[in-house]
């Protein structure tokens, strides 16, 4: 950070582009890629999964990486795609949240998907177990080893194969990040259906294997509607392709779909057929202050109906989450609000005619503070203005962050109870004596997409530990499935929430599952310990 | 700095800086149609400063936005009020106007309400000029403090910091005066609901040149507008061989 500041300072280039850094608001990304790759240090004080998981047990059928493994992966792949390297590793055994830390010694870049192929053949031959990761940016320790298990990256595949001017579709390499498609996109007049505040490091094959939401699913819908068509390589080899770039194709099992969302643990993701739409030409955000969540679920009903086919987000956070905001990021400077509100709601339209978009969302804003159901709020003039009020919901989680240890967790429920689950956790601790200064916790965040019914809750300890995880669950996953929601709206299962999937899967769904995956992976080499509850 | 005070502020509608402009087909200008304007930021943040002057002072502050250019600046406009401008004056004019017109403009609003103080934009991030401010200083003979990076108001005085090569200038000038702003004087404030609700009932007076009766007509001809050359991608290398070697005979540089 300092160095960017001191070159801001260097700047006497005055032009548009002198314009960007200095106005262009928090660069989390930037920060979020100087731990994880220049820093290896920065993990070392990190416990292992295993210390901190005792009732995680090696699997006694992988075997354990050999010389004669090593020398066939030299065989098939350039040196400088093979990390052995002790600190180099630490960046592929840690989650970003230093929350799980695996053992893996051996990390493959695999340049096309002949190469991820010949790897998992010779895997499943071997029964050496593999992690597929893809951007590192998960959750739920999904993308980390747990043991030894061989670390397949998707980094070295980035290439962008097709795209339709005319339909939209962009077929592309698993390892693309998903800022460049987008910014490839943008290009073109397109946009990518989904957004997520990791956009800078995640790999859209990532994307697509967690099934992630984001920012844009409102408006676009889940993955599970955008992908085209996926190529994915089967732990036996079979190169799986499916790249089709058809909006309509009734023929047989659509099994693209078990592979969305599957966490690595059915084959590798290799490449994406995804259907972008078309970018908006006009874009408005207003981020409002609001007293209680009676009002936010009223401004809820009538952005529905008053904003209604413009309507792009519906993002809302709590007064915790703005005070770790504004404590932690340096941001585009200055609290748009003069004051704290208990809830913030951040809306986005988007549409072709600005004066048409303009209305429609100065009437609405207007007869909600004339009716008072807003407080106070904020319309970005420009798009800087636009970029550093979505800034502070997307750097949200970083600030959280750095509130200590964070109990994350992502569940869905009806909107009216959203809220419920925040205010019920918190007096849950302050009931056990458990939050406070010198105490285990140090605060319950509340923050979300209002319109997809998910509540991110973020639970701040000092330390992740028995004591304080024993305190949250099974509590969280019990209330959740009494309000008939599910444990996890968007950031999947891994190893974190796959023993709690019982709250949300009826045994005979679960079984169902199992066996899929023995027919696909009878091995059981792939992402292994995760996803499903151990037996 | 208590006595009463008038401030004028020059809004310039422009571009979007977010926007990535695109040379039009013709290879006449950039392309304008269908693309996001906003106000200019060094503009943003005069008129943050005209309302940040106008909220410490103890007198009576107006502030006074002033935009010319086609009917769409107007839009500019009411973000300024929306931001805490007091009422605007919008010169309408169907033809570009280059610096010196803006300026002789400007001279024109000023001889007609004699503010204390005109702040504008160091320039526009459209044309890059960094002509309209000192040369409406000129025309008016007024002092200028340009580049500002830091602003101290004291009676019908006041001390600028300046940005300069290598480092900054400290300078003071008696009020009447032109200051156009640098872009670390201040961070603009967001047009809150209230003041935007506010601001459609905020005076806006419509001029036309021939109100102002000036000479508007352009002195510069734009002969071709071209983009910067495409960069080439980066490459990734094999070994610290494969690199000198590329070093060596690709690049040439060793």
């Amino acid at each position: 950070m300092l160095t960017m500041l001191s070159r801001i300072h260097s700047l006497r280039a005055i032009s548009r582009l002198s314009l960007k850094r200095p106005l262009g608001g928090i660069n989390f990304l930037g920060a979020r890629a100087t731990f994880s790759t220049h820093n290896p240090s920065y993990f070392a004080t990190n416990r292992f999964t295993v210390d901190e998981y005792p009732y995680l047990k090696r699997s006694e059928s992988f075997n354990r990486l050999s010389e004669k493994d090593i020398s066939y992966f030299k065989s098939i792949l350039a040196s400088s795609s093979i990390t052995q390297d002790a600190e180099d590793l630490e960046a592929f055994n840690n989650d970003w949240l230093r929350k799980y830390r695996g053992q893996s010694k051996l990390v493959l870049k695999p340049s096309s998907a002949e190469q991820v192929s010949q790897i998992l053949k010779y895997c499943n031959e071997q029964r050496l177990a593999v992690v597929p990761q893809g951007g590192n940016t998960g959750l739920v320790g999904g993308s980390v080893p747990v043991f030894d298990e061989i670390v397949i990256s998707l980094s070295h595949m980035s290439k962008i194969r097709s795209f339709d001017e005319v339909s939209g579709a962009l077929v592309c390499d698993a390892g693309c990040i998903l800022e460049v498609l987008d910014k490839y996109l943008e290009e073109r007049g397109y946009i990518m259906p989904l957004d997520l505040g990791a956009k800078g490091s995640c790999h859209i094959g990532g994307n697509v294997a967690t099934n992630a939401g984001g920012l844009r699913l409102l408006r676009y819908g889940s993955l599970h509607g955008t992908v085209l068509g996926l190529e994915v390589v089967l732990p036996d080899g079979t190169i799986l392709d499916n790249l089709s770039t058809l909006r309509k194709d009734n023929t047989g099992y659509d099994l693209k779909q078990l592979f969305i969302g599957s966490e690595g643990t059915l084959g590798i993701i290799t490449a994406v057929s995804i259907l972008s739409p078309k970018r908006s030409k006009a874009t408005n955000v207003a981020l409002l202050g609001l007293n209680n969540f009676d009002q936010l679920q009223a401004t809820f009903k009538r952005s529905k109906d008053e904003l209604s086919e413009i309507l792009s987000a519906f993002e809302f956070w709590d007064r915790e989450a703005m005070r770790l905001a504004k404590q932690h990021l340096v941001a585009g400077a200055h609290d748009p609000l003069q004051s704290l509100y208990p809830f913030y709601i951040l809306i986005e339209t988007s549409g072709s005619n600005k004066d048409h978009d303009d209305e429609k969302l100065n009437t609405f804003l207007e007869g909600l503070m004339t009716d008072d159901v807003i407080q106070d709020g904020v319309v970005a003039q420009d798009s800087t203005q636009i970029h550093n009020l979505w800034a502070i919901r997307e750097g949200i989680p970083e600030a959280c962050s750095k509130a200590g240890a964070v109990y994350k967790y992502d569940i869905s429920m009806p909107v009216p109870v959203l809220y419920q689950a925040v205010e019920d956790m918190r007096a849950r601790l302050v009931k056990e004596g458990a939050i406070g200064d010198g105490k285990l916790f140090s605060s319950v965040i509340g923050y979300g997409h209002v319109g997809d019914g998910n509540l991110h809750l973020n639970v701040a300890a000092t330390e992740f530990c028995k004591e304080a995880t024993d305190l949250i669950e099974p509590y969280i996953f019990e209330w959740t499935a009494r309000h008939a929601g599910s444990i996890s709206a968007e950031h999947g299962l891994g190893l974190s929430k796959n023993n709690h999937l019982h709250y949300s899967k009826s045994p005979s769904m679960i079984q169902l599952m199992r066996r899929f995956k023995q027919l696909i992976d009878p091995n059981g080499i792939m992402n292994p310990y995760k996803y499903l509850p151990l037996v | 700095m208590s006595s009463n005070l008038r401030i004028l502020v020059a809004c310039k509608r422009v571009v979007d800086y977010a926007v990535k402009i695109r040379v039009n087909a013709a290879g006449t200008a950039v392309e304008t149609a269908n693309v996001k304007h906003s106000m200019n930021p060094f503009d943003e943040i005069g008129t943050e400063q005209a309302i940040q002057i106008k909220e410490k002072s103890g007198g009576k502050v107006e502030v006074i936005a002033v935009s010319c250019g086609s009917d769409k600046s107007q839009e500019t406009l009411r973000t300024a009020l929306a931001m805490g401008a007091d009422r605007a004056i919008f010169v309408e004019s169907a033809e570009e106007l280059q610096p010196l017109a803006v300026a002789k403009l400007l001279k024109a609003v000023v001889e007609k309400e004699k503010p204390d103080m005109v702040i504008l934009g160091k320039q526009a991030i459209d044309d890059d000029s960094n002509q309209t401010g000192q040369m409406l200083a000129g025309l008016l003979n007024w002092p200028q403090a340009t580049f500002a990076s830091k602003v101290e108001l004291a009676e019908k005085a006041m001390t600028v910091t300046r940005e300069v090569d290598g480092g900054v200038e400290t300078i003071k000038t008696p009020l009447p005066a032109i200051l156009t702003t640098d872009l670390r004087l201040n961070v603009p404030r967001y047009a809150s609901l209230p003041n935007i609700m506010k601001a459609k009932k905020k005076p806006l007076t419509k001029l036309t040149i021939a109100d102002l009766a000036v000479d508007v007509k352009p002195r510069l001809e734009t002969l071709k507008v071209t983009e910067p050359p495409k960069r080439q991608g980066g490459k990734l290398v094999e070994s610290v061989d494969d690199l000198v070697d590329k070093l060596k005979n690709e690049a040439k540089v060793l």
